[in-house]
């Protein structure tokens, strides 16, 4: 990089978000906190109110932060060292979210591989299994949990198949509405995009279903043992980045619909997408690990 | 420098005994004599590489310093060097490697035991069950409350004294099938090199084979709770004769004490004496938690003065002792107490602290609950 | 540039001093006020986490129950570990990041400074809400900083929940405070600041950083299945219903190992900018340092098992993890002879920053020693959870990572205020530390191997005599940190003689280029490296 290239870096002036964004979290940990002993213990409190609280302000700051950050954006602040700070924060963000899965999916292979495997008498737990736990086999996906409670497995067929359809095509349609945003289609680049939205809201609704069949019919809940501890919080850690997601792609749509971004001002879409396609890659992970396997 | 402190130090311990120690021990099994071998071998290894490195550095800190008028040289680089204190350190762990994973592959294999027992932790005391006889107890700290709260003068074995050690026989292999009832603990006896943690719905195993009779102290080495320093461990070998004769003896007495259970469920015992026990019972078993006044630890303990269980539903509270409230720290007393025992305590319990319930909870009553009816 | 950038950039940036009053620390984007920030939040933390040792070292210094009772004892234990290692070491490396990465590299500031601000005031919030759970009804969180499970579930308080969103929030803070030292690094640098030009004290953070992104997210994890299990009914860490206790201690040391390192590496960069200053020599093989700091860093990830050789771990796994823990002393122990070969034929003066970083490199390897006598597994057995473990990590942090950033604070605070600080004060906080620290932590190693176990609030006999020396070190290092208190309040208060902008003699590198005390703006337009 020869001097001439480096172009001055927009450093902000003063901003009221973070310390605002530092307060809603606040809030929020302290309401959910409350909010989770309160209901464990069936009392009333102010723990919910607190915590909707948070989430205002949260909403409120991102509101104001992004709303700074697009001003600045549209006024052409931002150099290109900007938009690669941006896009670089924004791939490392995606890598924590990453290692934040792997938690879970490591508890996942623990439990398939080790934990109940054990409990069955594997390795150097003959007595466990003897001693503790005489008659558990280990089985997996595991029904029948050591202390015998039953449940029944989540096939990949139906439903879940059907949403790994639609959300690979989703992510199909947000890569083509990219292309259309760098290739100046605004048509292509809107309809896609409504088109990837839409694709996103269908499967959350199809994972409703299907949760609601899981405790309806099944007996398959979050209390099913590790079985249903490690379905349930991925998919749904994966429901709420989906979510998320979904609200990104929203946002997206209607800076689209405004007239925002170009080939080459268009951080923001391209995290949205970013964020889109690995939330895909997840789930794709997901219907390998905890449905198919 | 302090290396050398320590290196003194440790010669100093080996002069001066056990009366205070500064060393680890050197145990009573062929396995501790290899541990502390190997613990040696490795602090002696750091000590020589402490030497040499601090050694350089002090020599550089007195002759190369700018008061004396030294120049600066302008080296930064030698590959040599560099290669050479990667590789010499690396073979240096391989000796270190080596004898450590042979004695390692010698602790881990507890086949082929003469003796197993099963050891159970829970919070905070110890369980014993010989697998091969009819004998089980649990081991509890012995040390008088006064002594820890500073009324009495604190004796030799001060928070190492139980009042029913485990026994084992020299010379034999004995394996310890290690569990726990509740959260993690782990049973630690330094003199045997013994350390396996008790993890709850698994069985860790260890094995040992002491060769010297006497009395061997540890402690749970796993913060376990509030009462995790109260947790000693005490082990007495005996030649396997005597030892024969003690677990017989223990035999003979459990089978009594079931026995007399079995009479008991056609009696009645009187409120005296279902109180006066029952106090004994909740002082060894319950006041750990529930506190001696009944108050509990506000936010931790409930209290049983005044409580809905002690005062309500008798059934209930049976229950409750009976079979614990799981997800909670409550325990399920059925298995660790006799019938007259739970009959007792619960007794008390519904009575003392001002909750004159007046009723008795008799033997046959707890059964009831026991047997599900 | 469009017009329009022009004028909003004119607006907001063409004076060149700081704003003033509150919002000045409320909305900031300096990196500098930020630096500040964090530098001070850390050291209030590290009184307030003093404070707590003192707490347990009164209780310690006699056998028997005086002060606190057990419940209180394990509540100040936990809180101890907690805020020293997320409250006062990571947030004052942070700070010590925000203030010179960006001078180093010659940037103008951080990457995202706004993200910037958030990060740190997360931080007084988590803090606020773990500190406040002490004084719930039941107390605060008692099972450790480790809060190994089934502990901290089924057997724990209602704080945990508590306890649990605290984390998280320190955790977002950590990985967006990780994330814009990255980013800052990767694409902040000066034209010719090239990746192997960079100080040391550069490459160590960046390495740290890429660990935190890594590793925080898991303690993310870690936390949310102890909360499931506590409140939800989950049973990841019931063996009832399928999960392992056990499991739980391998998703937390996956990250408290690395966690480890988190607070080391920043060290390490620490002392290869301070002892080559003053051996006025350059650092003695400075790209080995680069390649051995990444090789702690990717051998971190595969020995986080060490921590947990007595649960029962089949015998090839105990193997794996010895050896592969032994072999993080090759590329430690090439730093340390670095360090001795720089210093070897340099011409070397004592200035406070050197006397500490002196301390560090003798008292952080006899720590490191100790970690090694750990690293072997059937010598582990009789060492874990005692005070040997104790010693080993108290060497490490309190000698290696606190007395680092003690000397980075003498190192670089000339430069921070534009005046020298009081060199007599500093002296007596050096000796006096030094010498109380080894008080306070030397004969640990000795109750240890004599048998005591940690996290116990009361001992038996044969310990009584060393935890006395013990409990005296302690309350002496404990008061050396007043000393230290008041030359920072000297120094705030801008007294001293001035400084030149190079401050020490043998100072190399861009942020002696700068006046002192460095402007509140710093290399708008970039530098040239050379
Ligand atoms: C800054 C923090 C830090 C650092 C740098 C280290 C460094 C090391 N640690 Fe430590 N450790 C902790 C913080 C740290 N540790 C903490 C907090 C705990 C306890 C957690 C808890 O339970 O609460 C712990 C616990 C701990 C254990 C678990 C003990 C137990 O609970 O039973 C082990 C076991 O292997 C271990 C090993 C090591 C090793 C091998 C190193 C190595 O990196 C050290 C390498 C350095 C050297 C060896 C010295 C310099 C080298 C030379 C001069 C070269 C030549 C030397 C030789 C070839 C010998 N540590
Ligand atoms: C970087 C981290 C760090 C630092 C700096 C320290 C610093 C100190 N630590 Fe700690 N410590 C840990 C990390 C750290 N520790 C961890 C992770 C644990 C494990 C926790 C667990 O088991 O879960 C632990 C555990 C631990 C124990 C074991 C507790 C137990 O097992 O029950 C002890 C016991 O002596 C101890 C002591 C001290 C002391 C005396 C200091 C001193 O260096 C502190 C000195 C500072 C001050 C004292 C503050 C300044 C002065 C004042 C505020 C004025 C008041 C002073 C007086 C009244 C004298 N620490
Ligand atoms: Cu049981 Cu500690
Ligand atoms: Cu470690």
């Amino acid at each position: 990089m020869s001097q001439q290239q480096y172009e001055k870096y927009y450093v902000p002036a003063q901003s009221p978000w973070p310390i605002v964004g530092a307060v809603a979290l606040f809030l929020i940990a302290v309401g959910a906190g409350n909010f989770v002993i309160e209901s464990s213990k069936g009392e009333d409190g102010y723990g919910g109110l607190i915590l909707l609280a948070g989430l205002i302000t949260l909403f409120t700051m991102l509101i104001g932060w992004f709303r700074d950050q697009i001003h600045e954006s549209m006024n052409g602040i931002h150099s290109k060292q900007l938009g690669r700070s941006y896009r670089q924060g924004m791939s490392w963000f995606i890598f924590s979210e990453v290692m934040f899965f792997a938690a879970f999916f490591g508890a996942l292979f623990y439990a398939r591989v080790i934990s109940t495997q054990w409990l069955g008498g594997a390795s150097n737990n003959a007595m466990t299994n003897e001693v503790l736990w005489p008659g558990f086999e280990a089985i997996w996906p595991l029904v029948t949990t050591p202390d015998g409670t039953t449940t029944e497995a989540m096939g990949w067929y139906g439903l879940p198949l059907i949403n790994t359809v639609v959300l690979l095509l989703s992510s199909v349609t947000c890569h083509f509405a990219h292309v259309g945003l760098e290739t100046g289609n605004r048509k292509k680049l809107t309809s896609l995009l409504g088109v990837t939205i839409l694709l996103g809201i269908f499967f959350l609704i199809l994972q409703a279903e299907e949760y609601i069949h899981a405790y309806r019919e099944m007996g398959l809940t979050l209390q099913s043992g590790v079985y249903g501890n490690t379905f349930f919080m991925l998919t749904g850690f994966h429901g709420l980045h989906v979510t998320l997601g979904t609200i990104l792609l929203i946002v997206m749509f209607f800076r689209v619909l405004k007239g925002h971004f170009n080939a080459e001002n268009q951080f923001a879409f391209m995290a949205a997408s970013w964020y889109w396609h690995f939330v895909d890659v997840v789930w794709v992970m997901l219907f390998f690990f905890v449905y198919v396997l | 420098m302090a290396v050398l402190a320590l290196l003194s130090a440790s010669a100093l311990a080996e002069s001066n005994g056990e009366s205070m120690r500064l060393n680890l021990t050197k145990g009573v099994t062929d396995i501790s004599q290899q541990v502390y071998d190997l613990h040696m071998t490795i602090f002696m290894i750091c000590v020589v590489i402490g030497v040499v490195v601090f050694g350089a550095m002090f020599i550089s800190m007195y002759l190369h310093r700018k008061s004396r008028g030294a120049k600066p040289a302008n080296f930064h680089e030698s590959t040599k060097v560099e290669i050479v204190w990667t590789v010499i350190p690396f073979l240096i762990l391989i000796g270190i490697a080596i004898p450590a994973a042979k004695t390692l592959i010698a602790m881990e294999d507890p086949s082929n035991p003469d003796v197993t027992v099963l050891v159970t932790g829970s919070q905070w005391k110890w369980h014993y069950k010989y697998m091969d006889n009819d004998v089980e107890y649990y081991s509890v700290l012995a040390t008088q409350p006064e002594q820890i709260h500073n009324k009495f003068e604190k004796q030799q074995n001060y928070l190492l004294e139980v009042d029913r050690p485990l026994v084992i026989p020299t010379g034999q292999k004995v394996r310890f099938l290690i569990t726990s009832d509740d959260v993690i603990h782990s049973w630690w006896m330094p003199a045997f090199a013994v350390k396996k943690d008790a993890n709850p719905g698994f069985i860790n195993e260890a094995w040992t084979r002491v060769n010297e009779p006497g009395i061997y102290r540890g402690q749970c080495a796993e913060l376990c709770g509030k009462d995790h320093g109260f947790m000693p461990i005490v082990v007495i070998a005996k030649e396997p004769a005597d030892y024969q004769n003690w677990v017989d003896e223990q035999a003979e007495i459990q089978r009594k004490a079931k026995e007399e259970e079995q009479k008991l469920l056609a009696m009645n015992m009187s409120m005296e004496e279902l109180m006066e026990n029952g106090q004994k019972v909740y002082q060894s078993t319950c006041a750990a938690c529930h506190q001696g006044n009944g108050e509990g630890l506000p936010g931790i303990f409930p209290a049983l003065k005044n409580s809905p269980v002690a005062t309500g539903d008798v059934k209930h509270h049976i229950d409750v002792v009976v079979h614990g409230v799981s997800g909670t720290a409550m325990q399920a007393f059925g298995k660790q107490l006799s019938l007259k025992d739970l009959a007792s305590v619960i007794t008390y319990e519904r009575n003392a602290w001002g909750n004159s319930t007046g009723e008795t909870v008799q033997a046959k009553d707890v059964n009831a609950v026991i047997k599900g009816q | 540039m469009s017009s329009a950038a022009e004028q909003v950039h004119h607006d907001e940036h063409h004076d060149h001093h700081a704003p003033s009053g509150i919002k000045r620390w409320l909305y900031t984007t300096n990196h500098k006020d930020i630096g500040t920030l964090y530098l001070w939040f850390a050291f209030i933390m590290f009184l307030t986490g003093g404070a707590m040792a003192m707490v347990i070292r009164a209780e310690l210094f006699e056998p028997g129950l005086q002060i606190v009772e057990p419940n209180f004892f394990n509540q100040m234990t936990t809180v101890h570990g907690l805020i020293m290692v997320f409250g006062a070491v990571m947030p004052a490396f942070t700070g010590l990041a925000n203030w010179m990465v960006p001078m180093m590299i010659g940037a103008p500031d951080m990457a995202l400074p706004r993200m910037n601000n958030w990060s740190f005031w997360i931080l007084p919030f988590a803090f606020l809400i773990l500190l406040s759970s002490l004084f719930l009804e039941g107390g605060g969180p008692n099972f450790g900083w480790t809060f190994y499970a089934p502990l901290s579930t089924t057997y724990s308080n209602d704080s945990t929940a508590l306890f649990v969103f605290s984390v998280h929030i320190m955790g977002a803070s950590s990985i967006m405070g990780a994330i814009n030292v990255i980013v800052t690094i990767f694409n902040m640098r000066a034209p010719g600041m090239t990746f192997m030009k960079m100080p040391l004290f550069v490459w160590t953070w960046l390495i740290t950083a890429f660990l935190l992104i890594a590793v925080m997210p898991v303690l993310a994890g870690a936390v949310t299945m102890v909360l499931t299990d506590k409140f939800f009914g989950t049973s990841f860490f019931n063996a009832a219903g399928g999960g392992d206790p056990v499991m739980f201690q391998h998703i937390f040391w996956f990250f408290g190992h690395p966690e480890v390192y988190i607070m080391i590496l920043p060290a390490f960069g620490i002392i290869s900018q301070i002892v080559p200053t003053f051996a006025r020599k350059p650092l003695f093989g400075y790209a080995s340092m680069v390649y051995a700091t990444a090789s702690i860093a990717l051998l971190s990830f595969i020995v986080w098992a060490h921590h947990m050789f007595t649960t029962g771990m089949p015998l090839f796994a105990e193997m794996f993890f010895m050896i592969a823990t032994m072999l993080i002393s090759v590329p430690t122990g090439v730093k340390v002879f670095n360090w001795v070969a720089t210093m070897w034929r340099g011409s070397l003066t004592f200035e406070v920053p050197m006397m500490f970083a002196l301390a560090f490199i003798v008292l952080f390897t006899i720590g490191g020693f100790s970690g090694l006598m750990l690293a072997i597994t059937p010598v582990d057995f009789q060492y874990h959870d005692t005070y040997f473990v104790v010693a080993h990590f108290h060497y490490v942090l309190v000698t290696g990572a606190i007395f680092s950033i003690m000397a980075a604070a003498y190192y670089w605070l000339p430069k921070w205020t534009g005046k020298m600080y009081d060199v007599t004060l500093a002296k007596w906080h050096f000796w006096c530390s030094l010498i109380s620290v080894n008080l306070l932590f030397f004969p640990m190693h000795f109750v240890g191997l004599a048998g005591m176990p940690r996290r116990i609030p009361d001992y038996s006999l044969q310990f009584a005599d060393f935890n006395k020396w013990i409990s005296i070190g302690g309350f002496a290092f404990g008061l050396s940190q007043l000393i230290f208190l008041a030359l920072l309040i000297k120094a705030c208060k801008k007294q001293g003689e001035p400084v030149s902008a190079r401050v020490w003699e043998g100072a190399e590198g861009l942020e002696w280029e700068v006046p002192s005390p460095a402007p509140y703006h710093t290399f708008e337009t970039p530098p040239v490296v050379k």
